[in-house]
């Protein structure tokens, strides 16, 4: 990391002017061989890369109607222009949703439009070269896929649908990014994301077990592999050991335990991330959700539940019904199979906030709020909880159970300024497999627009701690908030708070 | 009948054709590929009605623009909703007798041809002056709205400047939908609205102006949020459960 600068705070948000190539130099390590054979993608980049992309880009468009509308309906109006924190933190304009989207749609234009084989510098038509491919490579991982442009635009066009199958087309001609296919190698091969074995995984889960009972006395269990357990927690691999993670686990814990409900993790199926997603890779995706499949059925439990993490909330909200027949209303025989062996009376799958809150709503939680006390909390909404899914049975329940529970379990809640929360929300900085070191200076500067709503509640409102329900949040503001100033143990998660103002009984 | 007639005539017989046949190929291209994941933008509805009237907002009010940016949305909604009133006004030249309907929205329409000239003077503007819209800004994006404000200025100048025969304009038409086409008036303002817009009817099936259709088929607008409770399966995704584990 030479150089790793956070930008000034701005006085006003408004949007900075352009500065073509400001982030021209900004690109993640690429895969190895290694790491790209290990998901059937070819070693290193191909000879005949450029007619291998533009076949694939062939297929993707005739298998994602996204793609294709996307690609086609842009008027270039430039609603999203200023709406990227990408963009915001660094000025360079192909971090403009529009500019980023036409990296690719110069592409598309060229081999499978009328106009762009006609006209093509009439309609921006360009041929891919290998300098195009370059960029593709920087810029496609310069997107967090938060999806905060798709609010804005006004057909709705989401810049993540047109990144994810610029990736999956740079892992096909074997351009894949080191730091995703890596974890996902893992997950194949270990479990989960931080390649943590399951010896490793039942040490750390029995030292928890002692520690919280030495905080609280009470016998709380962090169950491995328990077949008949009511629950299967489906939880970040970070929640194991890093911190502030841990804490939201431990806070999960305690939950389960105060209400009389039987669970397990999976030693199998101990990871929630899932990094098809962050690729566009369907298959990959379908595998990896397809483990907890396996181990709801192995383990015979009745609900599934999903720890704080954004994309796995997305993915397990969203798409495991579809990729592994979890959640309801099938009228196959695979998805059937699950879904006659959980509880229809649960959503399924469930958020640990969902589980928490309808605890907490029934009475069934001693809480004492007052123990969070020496916290002025504020609350990041996540961009995947808060575009891509939702909470509870009324839309907009992702923004309102978190915060429900922060105020059950805390008195001194802000929030920070409209238009940055909710379904307006920043990214972090650090999603859609952008969590990696050598991407730090990108990743600080993206943070800028959250950093500058903290900011002003912090000095405004002596806010001191900003709750999350996000494993790739909670990692990347630990790193980036001392760049701003800001103490690294500012971030927690929400059951981190759940865990503090938990009353489980005296200590004996 | 004179040749600039039978040209006009054979002009508006192609253009129309090219409109229809290219967009409902579009249409269905769009409609046959299939949406493999639920990837509504969320808060979305949980019920196809709830979508329905997202649409609606959509289409009416720009409500997504509206949250972007003040300024685009003013020119474009001015812009839009003043076409849409334009082209009611225009519908006089296609049917006989004209509706009481049709006779009251006239002189709203007049106005409109003013108002859209603002809304696309006001578009264009934020080509030239905002450095993120200058930059994004491709040729065809600048011909889009010089068309537009073309035809629009060919319509005003006739209505104010140099009247044209609008009652052989619209025998002319009538002509051309009872397939017998009459002569059209020898006017060169005529002659180039009418070609401007058999143009922008060319060029809309493949152009950025698709998305007027696309916004209809975007999953992230016309899905309804009900992932948890219907399973959805594209049927290029179900072939891959042939080969699935239990």
């Amino acid at each position: 990391m030479a150089d790793v600068t956070a930008p000034p705070l701005r006085p006003f948000p408004v949007a900075p002017p352009v500065v073509p190539d400001a982030m021209a130099a900004s690109k993640p390590y690429v895969a190895n061989e290694k790491m790209q054979e290990a998901l059937g993608f070819p070693g290193s980049l191909v000879d005949d890369w450029h007619d291998r992309a533009i076949s694939k880009m062939g297929e993707l468009l005739g298998n994602y109607r996204s793609l294709r509308v996307y690609l086609d309906a842009c008027v270039h109006c430039g609603a999203c222009s200023d709406k990227c924190h990408y963009f915001l933190g660094t000025g360079d304009p192909k971090n403009m949703p529009v500019a980023r989207q036409d990296l690719m749609r110069g592409v598309y234009r060229r081999h499978f439009t009328v106009a762009g084989r006609l006209f093509p510098k009439l309609v921006g038509a360009t041929e891919l070269t290998k300098d195009l491919l370059d960029d593709w490579y920087k810029y496609y991982n310069q997107c967090s896929e938060c999806r905060r442009c798709s609010v804005f635009c006004p057909y709705g066009i989401d810049t993540a649908e047109v990144t994810m199958a610029a990736k999956e087309i740079l892992d096909t001609v074997g351009y894949g990014q080191k730091y995703s296919n890596e974890i996902i190698g893992k997950v194949h091969r270990i479990g989960n994301n931080l390649g943590l074995p399951g010896p490793a995984l039942e040490d750390t889960l029995l030292g928890l077990e002692e520690d919280t009972k030495e905080e609280t006395g009470a016998d709380v269990k962090f169950p491995l592999d328990q077949k008949g357990a009511e629950v299967l927690l489906v939880t970040p691999s970070a929640d194991f050991f890093a911190e502030p993670h841990v804490e939201s686990l431990i806070g999960y814990a305690k939950v389960f335990h105060q209400a009389g409900i039987s669970w397990t993790l999976s030693s199998h199926a101990s990871e929630a991330g899932n990094f098809g997603l962050f690729i566009g890779n369907y298959e990959q995706m379908r595998t990896i959700a397809l483990r907890i499949r396996e181990a709801a059925l192995e383990l015979g439990v009745k609900r599934i539940v999903v720890g704080e993490c954004g994309h796995a909330w997305r993915v397990a909200y969203s798409f495991w019904n579809t990729l592994a027949g979890i959640g309801a209303g099938a009228d196959d025989p695979f998805a059937r199979l699950l879904q006659s062996q959980l509880d229809s009376r649960y959503r399924q799958p469930t958020h640990i906030c969902e589980l928490t809150w309808d605890l907490i709503e029934r009475g069934a939680l001693v809480l004492d709020a007052g123990a969070n006390d020496h916290r002025i909390v504020t609350f990041h909404d996540s961009c995947n909880v808060a575009r891509a899914s939702r909470m509870g049975d009324t839309p907009g329940g992702q923004f309102e159970i978190p915060r429900a529970i922060v105020r059950a379990v805390s008195n001194r809640y802000v929030e920070m300024r409209p238009g940055t929360t909710r379904e307006a929300t920043f990214c972090c900085g650090g999603g859609g497999g952008l969590l990696t070191d050598e991407l730090l200076d990108l990743r600080v500067k993206g943070a800028l627009p959250r950093m500058e709503s903290l900011r002003e509640v912090a000095d405004g409102q002596g806010v001191n701690f900003m709750a999350t329900i996000c494993a790739i949040c909670k990692a990347q503001f630990t790193k980036v908030l001392p760049y701003y100033g800001f103490d690294m143990s500012m971030v927690g998660g929400v059951h981190q708070l759940v865990s503090t103002a938990i009353r489980l009984g005296a200590k004996s | 009948m004179a040749a600039a007639s039978v040209l006009f005539a054979a002009l508006f017989y192609a253009a129309t054709a090219v409109l229809v046949v290219g967009l409902a190929l579009r249409i269905r291209l769009y409609a046959g590929t299939p949406a493999p994941l639920k990837i509504p933008t969320t808060p979305a509805p949980v019920t196809r009605g709830g979508v329905a009237w997202r649409l609606v907002r959509e289409v009416a009010l720009f409500e997504s623009l509206f949250k972007a940016s003040l300024w685009t949305w003013l020119f474009g909604w001015v812009f839009h909703a003043a076409l849409a009133l334009v082209l009611l006004r225009h519908l006089r030249y296609f049917v006989d007798p004209v509706p009481a309907f049709l006779a009251f929205v006239q002189p709203f329409g007049i106005l409109a041809g003013f108002a859209m000239a603002g809304g696309l003077a006001g578009l264009w503007a934020r080509r030239f002056l905002v450095d993120r819209v200058r930059y994004i800004s491709t040729p065809s994006d600048h011909l889009m709205l010089a068309l537009l404000l073309a035809i629009a200025g060919t319509g005003l100048a006739m209505k104010y400047l140099a009247g044209t025969d609008v009652v052989a304009v619209k025998s002319f038409f009538l002509g051309l939908l009872a397939l017998d086409p009459q002569p059209l008036p020898s006017d060169a303002l005529l002659y180039a609205h009418l070609a401007l817009v058999a143009a922008l009817m060319l060029v809309f099936p493949f152009s950025k102006l698709l998305h007027a259709p696309g916004l209809f088929f975007s999953p992230s607008r016309n899905q309804a949020d009900d992932p948890r409770e219907r399973r959805h399966l594209a049927p290029w995704a179900a072939r891959l459960e042939s080969d699935r584990k239990p």
